[in-house]
């Protein structure tokens, strides 16, 4: 079933489209993550333009964000200040974003800057959550568990100046933390279609450290209003929002993150948490071959 | 003076010339407004027309007469980018911009359009993806340009916006021809022309063009252009809907 995109300029099959959005929203429900690592990269692969994909992506994860968010409000699982700081880092960052954006892309230079970051982020992420969810899994097996690491931030957070409190969190540090945090965060989701949760809850954990409680829906939360805002970003710059597209990923992604959901909660976290670890190093291993490898097409052509 | 006396001999050379007069092309296509709905996955175009030889004589036997149909898509500005390996990577480094570009390109012929034209005369008329006139907007070397050109006849034909199909064209009875063409999905809107040829003996009698209109309509024409003269309202559109679907989606699996 063949549906023409508007903006993309060119014809999907639709069904390809809803079963993509329906794949990331599985892996979305049962890790807790938007999915947009992966949709923008299988998009490119796809055959659809970088831009728009980039574009489109982050709608989608803001419609797998909304629902998370409002169950965890529910149960008190957000920290509205930090959130507030860390969605006002984000609109900045998003504004750099756009503007590194279309400097990358008049010097020719955003795939392969796109496809680069992917790479370093992915496999850093990737590599940290399979060590430690392998860690986890020995320790079910009946290996001594390590002394649970002291709760603490990073020495680097204590020095920044005016200190607040954040009391869900549980911190009493400088607003310029999570200011930056969200800042460096909204540049990723306006370069990479992202909402950055799989970036921003290891930096919460270990450089803030935030209670455990409430990093998943402070993360949400974050990532619902930084996608919005990206998508509005790219909407009046690159102009590269397909409607379309969006609805179609949508579509199947809010579908299969109720499918993911209901299966995580039978499934061992630490187990989910490895299958998480091996999606990622995996899309990190595809990511890092196509920039390798000669490409199909050494020319590339575009509107000037 | 000499401008007289060359007037004087055209006008006593004119029965002459009338009586040698050059066969007339009539074309047509198939569809002259192409329209991009939401199911548009391309459009297959059929270009037919007739050869009326003056005086209603067919040529004589010997001199084949041979068709070309070229059909052309509106043209671009282009930057066209060239890969190379930088430090393990594949990177894009020489870039080479064009003023215009053909964003299609299709050629059908009767015979191969090598056979039927020299080099010269398909530099002329733009006949066959190798003849294409390209205006390059910096003054690079003839070598790299050269280069280039080749990359984007390379990338387009594999996409399907340059194609050429030699033996597509079918002449009946020497008066009528015919060809298919196909318009892929992926080709911007506006105007395309189809430009037949008529070739004898490597040289072109006749030319005649017709006009194709591709463009959006209904709902893919409204979005394309919300989504340009409405940035703002169309960016709240897209956040608005992915919010509400991700909401009621939620809402629907927690009532089950």
């Amino acid at each position: 079933m063949d549906v023409y995109l508007p903006i993309a300029n060119l014809s999907v099959n639709a069904l390809v489209m809803i079963a993509l959005g329906a794949g990331v929203g599985l892996l979305s429900g049962m890790f807790g993550v938007g999915g947009g690592f992966l949709t923008t990269p299988l998009l490119i692969v796809y055959g659809i333009p970088p831009t728009v994909a980039a574009a489109s992506a982050a709608s989608q994860v803001t419609g797998a964000s909304v629902s998370g968010v409002f169950a965890h409000f529910r149960r008190g699982g957000v920290d509205v200040k930090m959130g507030v700081i860390l969605v006002a880092g984000g609109i900045g960052g998003s504004m750099i974003g756009a503007f590194l954006f279309r400097f990358l892309q008049a010097s020719g230079q955003i795939d392969t800057v796109i496809g680069i970051i992917y790479v370093v982020l992915l496999g850093w992420i990737g590599a940290l959550m399979a060590t430690e969810a392998i860690r986890s899994i020995r320790v079910l097996h009946g290996a001594a568990a390590p002394r649970p690491r002291r709760r603490r931030h990073h020495p680097l957070v204590a020095s920044l100046p005016w200190r607040t409190r954040f009391y869900a969190s549980g911190l009493y540090i400088s607003p310029l933390a999570p200011f930056l945090l969200g800042l460096g965060i909204g540049m990723l989701t306006v370069l990479l279609g992202v909402g950055g949760g799989f970036i921003l809850v290891p930096a919460m954990i270990y450089l803030l450290g935030m209670a455990t409680s409430v990093v998943v829906g402070t993360s949400l939360f974050q990532t619902l209003f930084v996608t919005m805002i990206a998508t509005m970003v790219h909407a009046t710059t690159t102009k590269a929002v397909d409607i379309v597209l969006a609805a179609l990923l949508l579509v199947g992604s809010v579908v299969g993150a109720q499918v993911g959901a209901r299966f995580a909660n039978r499934a061992r976290p630490e187990y989910l948490r490895l299958a998480l670890a091996i999606v990622v190093l995996l899309v990190c291993l595809r990511v890092a071959l196509g920039l390798a490898w000669r490409p199909d097409e050494i020319y590339t052509v575009e509107l000037s | 003076m000499t401008r007289r006396r060359v007037g004087i001999a055209l006008l006593l050379a004119t029965p002459l010339l009338m009586g040698q007069a050059k066969p007339v092309l009539v074309p047509d296509v198939s569809q002259r407004d192409i329209e991009i709905k939401y199911s548009f996955s391309g459009a297959e175009l059929l270009l037919f027309g007739a050869i009326l030889f003056p005086g209603g004589r067919l040529p004589e036997p010997g001199h084949r007469t041979d068709v070309a149909i070229v059909l052309k898509g509106p043209a671009q500005s282009i930057i066209i980018r060239e890969k190379e390996k930088v430090a393990g990577i594949w990177v894009n480094a020489e870039a080479l911009r064009y003023r215009s570009a053909p964003s299609f390109y299709a050629i059908a012929s009767s015979r191969p359009i090598t056979t039927l034209v020299d080099a010269r005369t398909r530099a002329i008329y733009e006949l066959g993806l190798d003849s294409l006139q390209l205006s390059p907007a910096s003054n690079a070397a003839a070598a790299v340009q050269d280069r280039f050109t080749r990359g984007l006849v390379e990338q387009r034909r594999r996409t399907g916006l340059f194609v050429e199909a030699p033996r597509a064209v079918e002449i009946t009875g020497d008066v009528l021809y015919r060809a298919r063409l196909t318009i892929p999905a992926r080709v911007p809107t506006g105007r395309f022309t189809a430009e037949t040829f008529l070739i004898r003996d490597g040289r072109v009698l006749a030319a005649a063009v017709r006009d194709i209109d591709v463009r959006k309509t209904g709902f893919e024409r409204f979005v394309t252009r919300a989504a340009d003269r409405h940035a703002i309202l169309y960016g709240l559109t897209a956040v608005a809907l992915s919010a509400l679907l991700g909401w009621g989606a939620g809402r629907f699996a927690r009532r089950k």
